[in-house]
């Protein structure tokens, strides 16, 4: 067929468009390593273009002064304990109120479903300043225990995506377990959440997604002499000095960037299917 | 088997509740309370009735973050999801490097929108400087195409992803009915394509618009609202009243501010689920 020819010819003008359009999607994150290795004084915006030559070139000058001058190592500490204690407890509290949610028809469960829903049209800024003066007269402004406050904000998405796909999860499975002795609490540990592990990864990534990422929050509720995460830190630069010591900064960002990357690279799988998920039950 | 869950309500709802009460319930409902009040700290509250929500048009601020971020959430909702589709019909196509494409195009997506603001922050400025044109800082239009380039660039992804996994799902007999019935390229897109993938496009407006509209961490890290607050959105309008203003006024002013920001949020939402809804085939 002549058809199949000339599909072919625009197949390949579609990949050499996409791969130029691909260079210029990784070309911000290259600009700033490059930057990120030069001295402090090339990095002007009139030079920020120019690459790193035998005179600019500092080695890894600027991550070491980033890494010290700002304590990056405990924000790193502080970004990754908060997401992982957060998404632990929402994906456990969340997938257990879920499921009371489906099984069990009544005033609770469909108020707390709607409560919910609703929560997650809410802006942040509605609630910003009354979280924060909640979350210090409750003492949940340090690192170890914000993630309650994760919960408390994060319930919303991951009870609407676990209550999506419970809805279609056989009933019979969990009556079969109870005639057999099982209590509700055995019957959702050993029957319920394996059947849930698709659905757990997928909020799972989700919600890491935006703990990791979130700024304004912990700036509101953690102290921020005392404890900075991730994007804090990132944003103190600019706020705490008169000039912006642009190497550091840059240094920094990578050391940002690089691990969610790699992340992202071993396990994109699951991430792009979790996303395709969280936007069908949305 | 409920009236034996039901027993257990305490293991299985009481935290989420109690969290939920503490993180979402209760701030927000003091924030109502909040926004009748003229306070500095939540030990001095003084009730004012509606004066807040009078005082919201003092200055001109909110109303110009309201138009800008309108035209803002306009402009980035239709060229996120044009260019969205159009990558996603793209790669359907089965063109060599596929996943290699999605890959990288989805990446933006997963760095935080404060680190993404630096980023482009340093590039703008880089390309601004070449052109001799004045910096991102300097001039709201620029602020404002900076804004728009920040978030097709992060966003474009997501969207793609979503409609990627829509198109696969339109039954290819269809297709194939449609171009034996005579369809050509472009009525397959127009009459079967785009009908069937109606959900996700439902679902991606819904995204971008609330996400462009609910924009902040990218407008802190990227413009920072300057030229003298031309570019300061809505959000980012609210949290300035709060913490960057002096005055005793201030923090109700802003509370009031935060909750007609809620409000058209969710008048937002409920229109444009309604519109893009009624146009969604049954499958």
């Amino acid at each position: 067929m002549q058809n199949s020819k000339a599909t072919k010819r625009v197949n390949t003008v579609i990949s050499v468009v996409l791969s130029l359009l691909c260079l210029a999607y990784v070309y911000p994150i290259v600009l700033i390593l490059l930057n990120s290795f030069k001295q402090e004084r090339s990095i002007t915006t009139t030079r920020v273009f120019e690459l790193p030559t035998a005179d600019t070139f500092v080695g890894f000058a600027n991550y070491i002064q980033g890494i010290t001058s700002m304590d990056f190592l405990s924000s790193f500490w502080y970004s990754l304990f908060i997401s992982v204690s957060s998404v632990l407890l929402i994906l456990l509290c969340c997938s257990m109120c879920a499921w009371y949610i489906t099984r069990v028809h009544g005033k609770l469960s469909s108020g707390m479903y709607y409560l919910c829903v609703f929560s997650m049209v809410v802006p942040f800024q509605m609630v910003m300043f009354t979280l924060a003066k909640t979350a210090d007269t409750l003492k949940l402004n340090n690192p170890y225990n914000i993630c309650i406050i994760y919960l408390g904000f994060g319930a919303g998405l991951a009870v609407f995506m676990f209550t999506g796909f419970m809805k279609s999860m056989p009933v019979e499975i969990e009556e079969a377990a109870m005639i057999d002795g099982c209590n509700p609490l055995q019957i959702f540990f050993r029957v319920v959440c394996p059947i849930l592990k698709p659905t757990m990864i997928s909020t799972a990534i989700l919600e890491t997604m935006w703990v990791w990422n979130d700024y304004l929050l912990p700036t509101l509720v953690l102290d921020i002499k005392k404890y900075r995460t991730i994007p804090m830190a990132i944003q103190y630069f600019r706020g705490s000095y008169g000039k912006v010591e642009m190497g550091p900064m840059m240094a920094c960002i990578m050391l940002t960037v690089l691990p969610v990357v790699i992340l992202y690279l071993v396990c994109q799988k699951y991430i792009i299917e979790g996303v395709v998920a969280g936007a069908v039950k949305g | 088997m409920e009236k034996a869950i039901k027993k257990f309500w305490p293991v299985f709802v009481l935290p989420t509740l109690a969290a939920f009460i503490i993180g979402f319930i209760w701030p927000f409902v003091w924030g109502i309370g909040l926004s009748f009040c003229k306070f500095t700290t939540v030990n001095n509250v003084q009730f004012v009735g509606l004066s807040n929500y009078l005082n919201i048009w003092i200055d001109n601020t909110f109303t110009h973050a309201f138009v800008f971020t309108t035209l803002f959430t306009i402009v980035s909702t239709v060229l996120i999801n044009v260019f969205a589709f159009l990558l996603a019909l793209l790669l359907t196509r089965h063109v060599r490097g596929t996943n290699i494409f999605r890959t990288v195009y989805f990446m933006p997506n997963l760095i935080g929108g404060v680190v993404l603001g630096y980023i482009w922050l340093v590039l703008l400025n880089g390309v601004l400087t070449l052109l001799e044109k004045p910096l991102l800082s300097l001039n709201a239009t620029y602020g404002f195409w900076g804004l728009i380039i920040l978030m097709c660039w992060q966003q474009i992804g997501y969207m793609m992803i979503i409609y990627i996994a829509g198109l696969q799902n339109v039954p290819p007999d269809l297709i194939e009915a449609a171009r034996i019935d005579g369809a050509n390229n472009r009525q397959v897109l127009t009459r079967v394509k785009i009908p069937m993938v109606m959900p996700s496009i439902t679902i991606c407006t819904f995204l971008t618009l609330t996400n462009s509209f609910k924009l902040f961490d990218q407008n802190l890290s990227l413009t920072g609202g300057e030229p003298a607050k031309a570019t300061q959105m809505l959000a980012y309008n609210i949290y300035d009243t709060f913490y960057a203003r002096s005055g005793p006024q201030w923090k109700g002013i802003g509370q009031a501010k935060a909750v007609v920001f809620f409000l058209a949020v969710v008048v937002i939402a409920l229109i444009q689920l309604r519109l893009t809804r009624s146009k969604e085939v049954q499958q």
